[in-house]
């Protein structure tokens, strides 16, 4: 049984601080969204309130038919995976995943059965007579994992499952997070602060940023078209150049920009653009190159990224940072100008400077 | 690795000076003298058969017996809820109230005791027992708190959520959960009060009336009578009684949780 999660314009508060507002979120029936943003966005807040630790102060929150609202936490259905794993120190592996099969009321030979099915599909049947301080990180988040899928829950919830264990286990955890989470069709919520992470592991990331989301969509729309300034940022739009156009000629547009240079653009490589706009950038969406039609820069410190030079430019418009190639590498001080490359570029509202 | 002679030295200074007395103690319950002395003069076990002849002695020695293991348990029934308040609400909670539950330590015994005396037993004209048995608790709540506040200052309250969420009501969650994990503090907790209950004179000595003592008191009341071998030979069972404790907990599980 595969239900959906909904949150519907959720208001929370910690004494007089407001850390979530109006908050709405959709999560269909198997699907994967992640929660994702610095620290204090309110994403743990979120997972809290969808668990039932804490109250919202306004808002429903509802998995499937049932308004989890007025829910008590150990009602409601839900595996979490903890960031600290929050195995059960005092209880054998075993019977950490058969924990919650006890709750509800299943008999010790039925629940040694599916704790140990459980435990195979996370390849760790060897292990289920010791106690948890003798796993490490890796084998004790997949006894947590196990134990959150083993009661087959409405919703799977994950906070910050990941940031205990070294890079590499990261990766292995990650896919088999993934893969577990498929399998069962569970419906599943996941926090964390690591856009990678959120990226690779999910179907869909609500960027979150003080209290709100900014934008909801997949990983790739996310990434090469940002809602705003905001998100275009987080996912790695370093510079952002407001400009103005000053003339059309079919689907090529000539911009200007603050200090009156002019350059070149073409809506089909682009995208639609209006008459002003802000033309966001990564650092490789723009080219340093030695004369053409771009924007006129003085470059500065450049560091070696291994695939390309870095390059901090003064420019009209403020400091930017853009790559240039590796053969024959520009010195600091020369004067060069830095044409936008469409693939690494994105088109957001004037307002979004 | 190369040891320093003047740090022996210091170290057997150190151990003389923590286990001479308790030598002098039970060396001087065994002489055979009607009067305190040691090194003891003759070998005899007689002082501790008046401890058990004597009736104050063992109607005392009871009385301070329950007042140690129920004004602990009372304790410890208040101090462990208020100690998982403390540490689970920690940041909504004021940073003075923890310190409140300290205060019994912080305040001379002698101003506690007389506090209570004037509020239990004249205020609210309680039997001495009673009022002994809540001045014992109010007296080592400090250690109910603080220890087992240790205890849960340790405890990942993520392993409390998600017992909770995987279906476990939050009352059984404490029992089930919660209490396992911190069993070795309350068992500190508990030793630690035991002692300093029944160690006691202070709070006691406000708190007594006519027909009741504690043991303390009545050695104190016994020696301003008689100077014979009798109270070395309480002392030293009293050190029995620690050392059996100590040995229990030892085999069970290990003395160094204390320290912990």
């Amino acid at each position: 049984m595969t239900v959906s999660l909904s949150l519907n314009s959720v208001s929370a508060h910690y004494g007089n601080a407001r850390v979530l507002e109006n908050l709405s979120l959709e999560v269909a029936p198997g699907e994967l969204v992640s929660l994702l943003g610095s620290s204090g966005c309110g994403k743990t807040t979120t997972l809290r309130l969808v668990a039932g630790f804490l109250k919202p102060s306004s808002g429903t929150i509802k998995l499937g038919e049932r308004d989890l609202s007025h829910l008590p936490a150990h009602q409601r259905d839900i595996g979490i995976v903890f960031q600290s794993y929050a195995l059960f120190p005092h209880l054998k592996v075993v019977d950490n995943v058969g924990f919650g099969l006890r709750q509800r009321g299943m008999g010790a030979a039925e629940r040694q059965r599916r704790a140990m099915t459980m435990l195979e599909r996370v390849g760790l049947t060897d292990f289920a007579e010791r106690y948890p301080s003798a796993l490490s990180g890796g084998q004790r988040q997949r006894v947590a994992l196990a134990r959150a899928l083993v009661i087959d829950p409405g919703l799977l919830m994950f906070d910050e499952p990941l940031s205990n264990l070294d890079a590499k286990l990261r990766l292995d955890m990650r896919v088999e997070i993934r893969r577990l989470q498929r399998a069962n069709g569970t419906t599943a919520l996941f926090v964390t602060h690591d856009q990678e992470e959120a990226f690779s592991i999910s179907d869909r990331v609500a960027v979150m940023n003080a209290g709100r989301i900014e934008q909801v969509d997949t990983p790739e729309t996310l990434y090469t078209r940002p809602g705003n300034a905001f998100v275009a940022r987080f996912v790695g739009y370093e510079n952002m150049i407001f400009m103005r156009v000053v003339s059309r000629d079919g689907a090529n547009v000539v911009a200007e920009i603050e200090g009156g240079a002019r350059l070149g653009l073409s809506q089909e490589l682009f995208g639609a653009i209006p008459d002003a706009f802000v033309l966001a950038a990564r650092s490789e969406g723009l080219a340093v190159a030695v004369d053409g039609d771009g924007i006129p820069a003085t470059l500065g410190l450049r560091t070696y990224l291994g695939r390309a030079y870095q390059y901090r430019c003064e420019t009209p418009v403020g400091e930017l940072v853009a790559n240039g190639q590796l053969v024959a590498p520009l010195p600091p001080g020369a004067k060069a100008v830095l044409v936008p490359m469409p693939e690494q570029c994105c088109i957001l509202a004037p307002e979004a400077r | 690795m190369r040891t320093n002679p003047l740090l022996i030295a210091f170290t057997a200074l150190v151990m003389v000076f923590l286990v001479a007395p308790l030598v002098i103690v039970i060396g001087s319950s065994l002489s055979d003298t009607s009067f305190l002395t040691f090194p003891p003069r003759g070998l005899t076990l007689k002082w501790f058969a008046n401890v058990f002849e004597v009736d104050a002695f063992r109607t005392t020695m009871l009385t301070s017996f329950e007042l140690g293991v129920f004004g602990t348990g009372l304790s410890l029934l208040v101090g462990i809820p208020a100690a998982y308040a403390l540490n689970r609400f920690r940041i909504e909670l004021p940073k003075w109230l923890s310190s409140v539950f300290v205060l019994p330590v912080l305040v001379p015994e002698i101003v506690l005791g007389f506090s209570l005396m004037k509020s239990l037993t004249i205020g609210l004209s309680m039997p001495y027992f009673t009022a002994m048995l809540i001045g014992h608790a109010i007296l080592v709540l400090p250690y109910a708190v603080r220890v087992v506040g240790a205890s849960l200052a340790a405890f990942d309250f993520s392993i409390e959520d998600a017992a909770i969420s995987l279906g476990s009501p939050p009352l059984k969650t404490f029992f089930t959960v919660v209490l396992p994990n911190i069993r070795s503090g309350v068992i500190a907790a508990f030793i630690l009060a035991f002692i300093t209950s029944i160690n006691d004179v202070s709070v006691s000595l406000f708190l007594t009336g006519p027909g009741i003592s504690t043991l303390p008191i009545q050695i104190l009341a016994y020696m301003d009578q008689f100077f014979d071998p009798t109270v070395a030979a309480v002392s030293a069972l009293l050190m029995l009684v620690t050392v059996v404790v100590m040995a229990g907990v030892e085999a069970t599980l290990g003395l160094t949780f204390l320290t912990k």
